[in-house]
């Protein structure tokens, strides 16, 4: 699951509300944390990180501030709001439910296969 | 609060587009560089580095571009931009744009200026209290013309007890004339227009004073202390918009009346009852006064709520024929009917027709209008084909190419739009300052809010409709990119289909313009066959002047006003420059009232008679005015007051009374008395040109005396340069007669027909303007296929063809087209014309003549169109044609 199509709009959101949730990161560090945190499999393009970023912000989830980093150079820092942790909970939430769904789905179907055959 | 601050976010993306630019580019160049630090760190080599970063980093302009589409502002970035291209685009072809806009601007001005009449005219609703209510009462059959649309006191009161539709019923005297009462007191009197209405007129009608009240009840009894309400205009042109006048007391007729309120300038009583006429004072009439002068109050009633037109009119139809004429004398029986219009109806029923026909000849000028302006975009977008394919391989796509083109139709179609505006201000502003042109409602025309949305309606679907023709034609023809893109390539590749679409275009346009032209030759005809009508009297070189004579009231009051005349008449034809005078009390193409007249010893059956007009002459009058004596003789002096009575009537009545006989020394019985036929005229047309003569009879002045005649001359020298000496005399003789003016009998004629001289002069306009688009259109396109031919007609010069066979060829074609749109021009004509037989006076509706001259005027316009670029044609060097490509 390596290609930005891949990933549905919907769980972005939910990964970089997720990250930035912990404590302020600009856009490089919440691709890198993700990139780590799931052992290598999810690498977020650029191309989808800072629309979803934008996006995010035009919703009023995350706030942007620019500040200086370790190597003392000027980036943007997203952090979340609380419309921001409230929009995470409901976005967990529905996570949770469909990836149960799928799980539900997925091992039914197997079982069905294995009796079949 | 989240929509406010993601409003404020939107807001802060557009207003501050450079930093917030600057801002992302700066972030996304962070991270690149992020990315760098990691591949050097593990261990690439710098150039590796930064190809690899940015390998994964893909396209930064398409990255910044995602970014900023979720600004939710692109739609408007993109508007501006095109604007911007639009603009530096046409100011780059700037004759093209001032032609089109100066076409645009024509077409939409006199589209608004025409909705702008019709709105004043039949739209708008009258500005009183709750018009639709309000219903004008007329006969069935007026035998009188207008005037006699009238019904006497007794029967108005006796309605009003009975009816039960009308919640008031209210009127006005109807033969008031032009400066009926004077202005006395200081100086010299000054004659002013006075109309005596009902005691609740204004308040039926839904109009408040401005300033004062309305009439009371008790004002409109016998012997009440006279007051009135003075009209907007006369208070500002009199006294100045004075407040103080209202409770003031002036003098008018010597005597004291007390001005008790000022009309607002919204109520103007001849725009609504009488076009043309003007009032300066309102008085109330006191009934018993006019009880016994006949049918003299004009009506008008406001329905009970809920009471439909139908419904009282079929009240009126049982209650009306049941009203007695005189309360005093049953005997003389009933015999009315009513007609009910709504108020509206009745003031513009008459010129709907002429209305509609005329807003669907400006519909078909805008409609020209955008053939035109479509021919003319297809030339341009064709030569900038090269420069669409170019846009279209670096990867527009082709809705954005339309977007485009649409955007600079938008612009021409609003930059027509404003000048269109100022046009029809310009020209609205003029007709509703015109009071010679007897149109209801002419003064209240003007460009508002509801003329404001028509136009930008117009210039919306102007735009649409001639710039979607040519932008999807370009956007299509994008198929061929690689032929157009070349060097060599011709511009677009299906030129046929292209020339095609122009040439039906064309002759769509020549057809619409034989519509107009012939919708114009019929009304031109038409109006000069008005004209040519013979009006039964000689109105040039014959004028009016009201004189006043002051005869206090004695038994032998008639003979001493009979003598005065004498004398006035006898000292004024004796001035140098005059040849007749004689005296009347009311003019031809006036109004006017009727008595009834019939043969001594025949029985008739009621109503078998219809109304006689009735004018009270002196002797003299009847030359002065022109007026034609086929039998017997004018009045004279010898038939005084005490002499036997006479008449004279006209040529219809003769006819009638006495079919077949000599008239003269008959005996007629008018108003119960009988009269002596002396003398015959010939039949006068007095209502108008257009309606037929009605009975008539000249009675003289001597036996039936007149208060305020006119006295009539007929003059070697224009009428102006005698009035002075005309004055003089006058006041020799009575020193209270008041300055009144000249009124050349040749301007009623005018006044009659100005409102079809009005609109035969505009529907004229309309055709030229249609004939001169034609041409243009017919000019650019054999222009520009004589360009696309260059290299052909070059070929053929060179292999022997002569200039004049080009010539020839290049006109041939342009009356081919000519003559298709002539063809089918004429068929729509005809069904056309159809529809405006109404309007047509003594034309039929496909009268050959004028087909035949306007066909000829098309085909001869569209040649002379044809001949500059034949003879460009004809010009070509072979040598020159051949080397351009």
């Amino acid at each position: 699951m390596g290609k930005p199509n891949d990933l549905v709009q919907g769980t972005l959101d939910l990964l970089i509300l997720q990250t930035v949730a912990l404590e302020p990161k600009h856009g490089w560090a919440i691709a890198k944390r993700i990139q780590q945190l799931s052992n290598e499999v999810l690498q977020v393009q650029q191309g989808s990180l800072y629309p979803a970023l934008h996006r995010l912000e035009q919703q009023g989830w995350i706030r942007a501030k620019w500040a200086a980093t370790e190597t003392n150079r000027q980036a943007r820092f997203y952090s979340i709001t609380a419309a921001g942790r409230t929009q995470l909970e409901r976005e967990r939430e529905s996570w949770t439910r469909l990836s149960s769904a799928i799980n539900l789905v997925v091992e039914n179907l197997t079982l069905t296969t294995a009796t079949k055959s | 609060m989240r929509w406010f601050d993601q409003l404020r976010r939107s807001l802060s993306t557009l207003l501050h587009r450079t930093s917030e630019t600057a801002h992302l580019t700066e972030e996304l160049q962070f991270h690149l560089d992020q990315q760098i630090a990691e591949n050097l760190a593990r261990g690439l080599s710098p150039e590796e580095a930064r190809t690899a970063a940015l390998r994964n980093f893909g396209n930064p302009v398409v990255l910044r571009e995602q970014a900023r589409n979720t600004w939710s502002w692109a739609w408007l970035e993109i508007l501006v931009r095109d604007l911007r291209f639009t603009v530096r685009t046409l100011l780059r072809d700037r004759t093209f744009a001032l032609i089109a806009i100066l076409i645009l601007g024509i077409g939409i001005g006199a589209n608004v200026a025409v909705f702008s009449v019709v709105n004043a005219v039949l739209i708008r609703p009258l500005p009183l209290g709750q018009p639709g209510q309000l219903v004008r009462i007329l006969r069935k059959k007026p035998a009188g013309g207008e005037s006699s649309n009238t019904y006497s006191v007794d029967a108005v009161q006796q309605f009003q007890r009975s009816n039960r539709s009308f919640d008031q019923l209210t009127g006005y005297f109807a033969f008031s004339g032009p400066d009926n009462m004077n202005l006395t007191g200081s100086g010299q009197p000054r004659p002013i227009s006075g109309l005596m209405v009902a005691q609740n007129f204004f308040s039926t009608l839904g109009v408040q004073p401005i300033l004062g009240r309305q009439f009371l009840p008790e004002e409109s009894l016998p012997h009440a202390r006279p007051v009135a309400l003075l009209s907007y205009a006369f208070w500002k042109r009199q006294y100045s918009s004075n407040s103080a006048i209202v409770g003031q007391s002036v003098s008018i007729d010597k005597t004291p009346v007390t001005i008790v309120g000022v009309l607002p300038p919204s109520f103007d009583f001849g725009a609504i009852f009488s076009p043309g006429a003007r009032e300066d004072l309102y008085v109330p009439v006191v009934l018993d006064d006019i009880r016994d002068e006949g049918n003299t109050l004009a009506l008008v009633g406001r329905l009970k709520p809920g009471v439909t037109l139908a419904h009282a009119q079929s009240e009126a139809d049982t209650l009306v024929p049941t009203l007695f004429f005189s309360a005093k004398h049953p005997e003389w029986g009933t015999g009315y009917d009513a007609r009910l219009l709504v108020l509206k109806d009745f003031v513009s029923g008459k010129l709907r027709q002429s209305l509609i026909a005329l807003w669907c000849a400006v519909g078909m000028i805008l409609l020209i209008v955008c053939v035109n302006l479509s021919n003319l975009l297809l030339a341009r977008s064709s030569a900038r084909a090269k420069e669409f394919a170019l846009r279209t391989a670096l990867g527009a796509a082709r809705s954005r190419i339309v977007r485009q083109l649409l955007t600079e139709s938008l612009v021409l179609a609003t930059a027509g739009a404003l000048l269109g505006l100022a046009l029809a201000f310009a020209v609205t502003s003029y007709l509703a300052h015109q009071t010679s042109i007897a149109l209801p409602m002419l003064a209240s025309i003007r460009v508002d809010s509801q003329a404001l949305t028509w136009t930008i309606l117009i210039a919306l679907l102007t735009a649409t409709i001639f710039g979607l023709a040519p932008a999807l034609k370009l956007a299509s023809s994008a198929s061929n990119l690689q032929e157009t893109l070349k060097d060599g390539g011709r511009g677009t590749s299906d030129g046929a289909s292209h020339n095609r679409l122009r040439s039906v275009l064309v002759i769509s346009e020549v057809a619409l313009a034989c519509i107009l032209l012939v919708g114009a030759g019929l009304l031109l005809r038409s109006f000069l066959h008005v004209l040519d009508v013979d009006l039964g009297f000689e109105p040039s070189r014959a004028a009016a002047i009201s004189v006043q004579i002051d005869v206090p009231d004695s038994p032998n009051a008639p003979a001493t006003r009979w003598a005065l005349w004498q004398n006035v008449i006898h000292q004024i034809s004796t001035l140098p420059g005059i040849e007749t005078a004689g005296l009347t009390d009311n003019l031809p193409l006036s109004r006017n009232r009727s008595w009834g007249i019939r043969a001594k010893g025949h029985e008739y059956r009621p109503d078998e008679l219809p109304g006689t007009f009735v004018y009270i002459t002196s002797p003299g009058y009847l030359t002065s005015i022109g007026m034609r004596l086929t039998r017997g003789r004018d009045f004279t002096w010898d038939d005084g007051p005490k002499s036997q009575r006479v008449v004279i009537i006209n040529q219809t009545v003769a006819d009638y009374l006495w079919p077949g006989q000599d008239p003269i020394n008959r005996m007629a019985v008018v108003s119960g008395e009988d009269t002596l036929v002396i003398g015959v005229i010939a039949n006068v047309r007095e209502s108008g040109a257009e309606s037929a003569p009605g009975w008539q009879m000249y009675l003289p002045a001597s036996q039936n005396g007149p208060d305020t005649p006119y006295l009539v001359v007929r003059t070697k020298l224009p009428p102006a340069q005698l009035s002075l000496s005309v004055m003089k005399t006058l006041r020799a003789i009575n020193p209270g007669q008041p300055a009144t003016e000249f009124l050349p009998i040749q301007s009623l004629v005018d006044h009659a027909v100005s409102p079809r001289r009005f609109f035969v002069i505009l529907v004229s306009i309309f055709a030229l303007l249609g004939l001169i688009l034609a041409a243009l259109g017919i000019y650019g396109v054999i222009s520009y296929s004589v360009t696309q031919r260059t290299q052909e007609i070059g070929i053929r010069m060179a292999l022997g063809s002569s200039p004049a066979q080009v010539q020839f060829g290049v006109l041939s074609k342009t009356l081919r087209l000519a003559l298709i749109g002539i063809a089918l021009g004429t068929v729509a004509s005809v069904a056309a014309s159809r529809l405006i037989t109404a309007l047509l006076f003594g034309t039929q509706s496909t009268d050959p003549l004028t087909f035949l001259a306007m066909i000829t005027i098309l085909a001869f316009i569209a040649l002379i169109a044809g001949y500059v670029p034949a003879r460009r044609a004809s010009r070509i060097s072979p040598m020159t044609a051949l080397r351009n490509q």
